[in-house]
């Protein structure tokens, strides 16, 4: 539970610190970071980090856009289309990050297990 | 087997990488797009309007003050730093936007949306808009002062792109994937051009050589008068010409080219228009000349103008500006104030070009001139680029050959435009902007191309002025209304009216001047005009106004603006009525005769009248016109007036005729068969919308430029009127700005635009004039007479010099 928690945490901070010089892809390099050094089991492989990275982009989205009266993300919401509801936008936009995330963490558990022989 | 989960492990992860990464036809890259530190969720924020940002090249610190509506008002020290400024500022406001428009303009969207544009790029490379571009950048560099502003402006844009982060890119670059390039001189050239052939890139002359083989002269001339039966022309009908000594071209002994051609160009949209108009100090409730203008353009968002104020410490400009272009192109300053309208003259002629075998020579007169070719190469995304050969005439492009909308090898068409000539266009904005009195407006006008526009003047000296300016061409009586063959040289434009010669009209004795695309002129007029697709309502709504009574205050400018009287539908609909048998009428179409008989002939929101009209002029105008409907021949059918015209005075012509059934009909049988189908069609539209009140019918909008995105457009908007009401605004189209200026010491305006300041869809400010403009109210242009701000300013940012 402890590997949880820490790698939770450590993915969330490496995320936010490579966003400041990397593309978009920082959260699969975090992500795989932390899968090689903080290695978890079972399920948590995919979903912690999935968990720390939807956490990271929904809430940084929602706050750039709450303070802007959604005006954008409205938009955007019918774009895509959600029905032009922004909240939907917001948890989408975590579940796109999230998504990248749990899937590279996963890569990055079979390389700790290939390396362990 | 771990090998094996590895391999599959890693294979996802590059999928979802590449997936998120990747636009797929219209879905942007997920990844890219939606990440909160690059993606979109950047753009959820307004511009900012403080601080200070260090500009290479400024020579001088710039102050930009912003109001409550985002205008900036811009305090430079010099022009170079002043335009310099225009562009960072503009730029920050309307980077996509301006960038997009000239790649419309050169025909390059194909690079930006892939292979779908790639008909529309070819059509726009035929027609020669990279090549005009050219042209008038070739005119602008002879001119040391423009070259040197044009320059600063690009690189005031690129000063803003230049120290753009990713993040900051405007949201449809991320949407399209793809990023700014560097401003270029040449750009504001295309964008001179887009707006050129805007205005000035409509013609029929294909269109009318068909008619004519097809019904023959009489039958032509009778649909298509050079003059209707009443004009009420721009430049008053008593103007004495006699001082005009250069005489029109002798017409040469020539004959029609009966060509069949199956289609042609698009054709700008016909109600690309405007009302301007001023009253002289006497015709004024406060003794002050009050002028007025309203160009009539595409409701796009972001909007086509830009409203700024540009200073230095010698002149103070304030007004619309056009992203792209330099100065102001309809405002004011504290001496004079100016507008244009469309001056829709025939500045397109079509040349039949006969070409040699091996389609390398064409003939002419007696021998056989070499074409020069231009390979136009178009960038398509994703795909390998396309290369087009276009071979060029003296006359201009050969847009129609056998590579384009034809399989003729032997036979051609090129088209002659003043478009190609080039001009430095962009001076007169530049001199307008500083002009102090009449003389320098003419001065200004006078070196001004195209597009031919109506260029409206008052000043705070008194006079009020109108002319209708362009390089026009001293055609002879019928040049250029149907193809001429090229291998002539009679049939070459001979020579252009004397600039001093193009009509016009100072301080006249009616105390007004006014414009709204009708006749520039009546028959008096010493040279060839004939009506190609003049305005016939609003002008005689906008002159009997200005007849009507003696003095006007600013309430009657506005209330002008917003008339939605429909004289179209006053002048045929009490006819139709009366004429029409309505005793067979079922009791569902007796209730829309009614309603529609009731109307008052005003466009407004809350009226069924205008929308009965609508649905029953316009199947009737198909009823009639129902000869002009032919396989493979490009055509179009009379005009509304002109149609009117026939529906009342020669109702039982063989055009009222409907070919396809045996029953001979008049106009009178059309009314009725038109009407039933009208109100099907009326009571189908009830039941899919609730109503059919003009509000729900007209449904206005105004589309993002990316082919109205919903996302990004507004729908629905409340505002009455219509094509041929002063208040011009129809489903897409209508006043692209509102201006008011009374000529005090200094000028007092009011201005308005359906749109925002911002270009950015996640600002506040991208659409947020559109209500009031809707609602007919204007915003007071806080013309601000020095650098200090006022109580108007909300955020003030500096622009220094960097070094």
């Amino acid at each position: 539970m402890k590997a949880n928690t820490t790698n939770f945490i450590v993915t969330l901070i490496l995320a936010f610190v490579l966003s400041l010089f990397l593309p978009w892809w920082s959260v699969m390099t975090a992500a795989l970071v932390t899968s090689l050094f903080i290695p978890l089991k079972k399920a948590a492989v995919f979903f912690v980090p999935f968990l720390a990275i939807l956490l990271f982009w929904a809430i940084y989205s929602f706050i750039l856009s709450s303070g802007n009266d959604y005006t954008l993300a409205k938009r955007i919401a019918v774009l895509l289309p959600l029905g032009g509801n922004p909240y939907l936008l917001i948890l989408l936009t975590g579940f796109v990050g999230g998504l990248a995330a749990g899937i590279t963490a996963v890569f990055g558990k079979q390389l700790t297990l290939i390396s362990k022989k | 087997m771990k090998y094996f989960k590895l391999t599959v492990s890693l294979i996802i992860t590059l999928g979802v990488f590449f997936a998120l990464n990747t636009k797929f036809g219209s879905v942007p890259p997920i990844g890219k797009f939606l990440n909160p530190y690059s993606g979109i969720w950047q753009n959820e924020t307004d511009e900012s309007s403080s601080g200070v940002v260090a500009i290479s090249g400024l020579s001088d610190k710039v102050t930009v003050h912003y109001d409550a509506e985002l205008i900036p008002h811009v305090f430079a020290q010099n022009e170079l730093d002043l335009y310099r400024a225009q562009g960072y500022i503009t730029a920050k406001h309307r980077l996509w936007q301006m960038e997009f428009q000239t790649f419309a303009s050169a025909g390059r969207l194909s690079e930006i949306i892939g292979e779908t544009a790639l008909n529309y790029d070819r059509q726009e490379r035929r027609r020669g808009m990279g090549y005009g571009a050219e042209q008038a950048l070739l005119k602008m560099n002879e001119d040391k002062q423009t070259t040197a502003f044009v320059k600063a402006y690009s690189d005031g844009i690129n000063s803003y792109i230049n120290q753009l982060e990713d993040k900051n890119l405007p949201v449809e670059y991320k949407l399209l994937d793809y990023k700014p390039e560097a401003w270029t001189p040449k750009k504001t050239a295309l964008l001179l051009m887009y707006m050129t052939k805007m205005l000035a890139g409509g013609d029929e002359d294909i269109e009318n050589t068909n008619a004519l083989r097809l019904f023959g002269k009489d039958r032509f001339d009778l649909l298509f008068p050079d003059f209707y039966d009443i004009t009420d022309p721009i430049i008053p009908k008593e103007t004495d010409w006699s001082y005009i000594d250069v005489p029109q071209t002798p017409t040469p002994k020539s004959e029609f080219v009966l060509d069949s051609i199956a289609e042609t160009l698009d054709q700008p949209n016909p109600d690309n228009g405007s009302n301007n108009w001023a009253i002289s100090g006497s015709k004024s409730y406060s003794g002050n000349p009050i002028l007025a203008n309203d160009p009539h353009l595409g409701l796009n968002l972001p909007s086509i103008w830009f409203v700024m104020q540009l200073s230095t410490p010698n002149h103070n400009t304030f007004g619309a500006t056009l992203p792209g272009a330099l100065g102001v192109i309809s405002g004011f300053n504290q001496y004079i104030a100016w507008g244009e309208t469309n001056a829709t003259r025939d500045v397109i002629d079509w040349y039949k070009i006969e070409f040699n075998d091996a389609g390398t020579k064409y003939k002419f007169d007696d021998s056989w001139k070499d074409v020069t070719y231009r390979i136009e190469d178009i960038k398509i995304k994703g795909k390998p680029n396309y290369k087009d050969s276009i071979r060029f005439t003296h006359h201009g492009p050969v847009v129609f050959d056998k590579n384009f909308k034809s399989d003729n090898e032997k036979i051609g068409y090129a088209m002659k435009w003043v478009g190609h000539i080039g001009g430095n266009n962009q001076k007169t904005f530049l001199e307008l902007n500083k002009g102090k009195n009449y003389s320098d407006y003419l001065n200004a006008i006078s070196h001004y191309t195209a597009p031919a526009q109506n260029f409206v003047f008052a000043s705070t000296e008194g006079d009020i002025a109108l002319w209708v300016q362009g390089k026009l061409p001293n055609k002879w009586e019928g040049q250029g209304k149907f193809i001429m063959d090229g291998s002539q040289s009679k049939n070459d434009w001979q020579s252009f009216i004397p600039q001093s010669f193009n009509a016009h009209t100072k301080n006249p004795k009616r105390g007004f001047v006014s414009s709204a695309n009708q006749h520039p002129v009546d028959e008096a007029y010493p040279y060839y005009v004939f009506n190609d697709g003049y305005e016939t309502y609003r002008n005689r709504i906008i002159n009997d106004f200005f007849n009507s009574k003696d003095k006007f205050t600013i309430q009657d400018f506005k209330d002008l603006h917003n008339n939605n009287y429909n004289l179209k539908a006053a002048e045929i609909v009490p006819y139709m009525l009366e004429t029409m048998d309505a005793s067979g009428l079922t009791s569902q179409e007796r209730e829309i005769y009614n309603e529609i008989k009731a109307w008052q002939f005003n466009n407004d929101i809350d009226e069924v009248g205008p929308s009965i009209f609508r649905q029953w002029y316009g199947i009737l105008y198909n009823m009639v016109w129902d000869e002009f409907k032919v396989d493979k021949t490009a055509l179009d059918a009379p005009s509304a007036y002109q149609t009117i015209y026939l529906l009342k005075n020669k109702g039982d012509d063989k055009f009222m005729d409907i070919a396809e059934t045996k029953k001979i009909e008049t106009a009178k049988d059309l009314f009725l068969l038109a009407f039933k189908k009208a109100a099907e069609r009326l009571l189908e539209l009830q039941k899919e919308n609730g109503d059919y009140k003009w509000l729900t019918y007209k449904a206005t909008y105004a589309g993002h430029l990316l082919q109205a995105l919903p996302a990004f457009s507004r729908f629905n908007i409340p505002i009455g009127g219509d094509g041929s009401s002063v208040n011009a605004t129809s489903e897409n189209h209508g006043p692209s700005w509102r201006m008011i200026v009374e000529m005090t010491s200094p000028p007092t305006a009011l201005g308005i635009y359906p749109g925002g300041q911002s270009g950015n869809p996640g600002s506040k400010y991208y659409d947020n004039f559109i209500d009031d403009w809707a609602a007919g109210k204007y915003h007071s242009l806080n013309f601000l007479q020095s650098n200090a701000p006022t109580d108007a300013i909300i955020g003030t940012q500096t622009l220094t010099p960097s070094n």
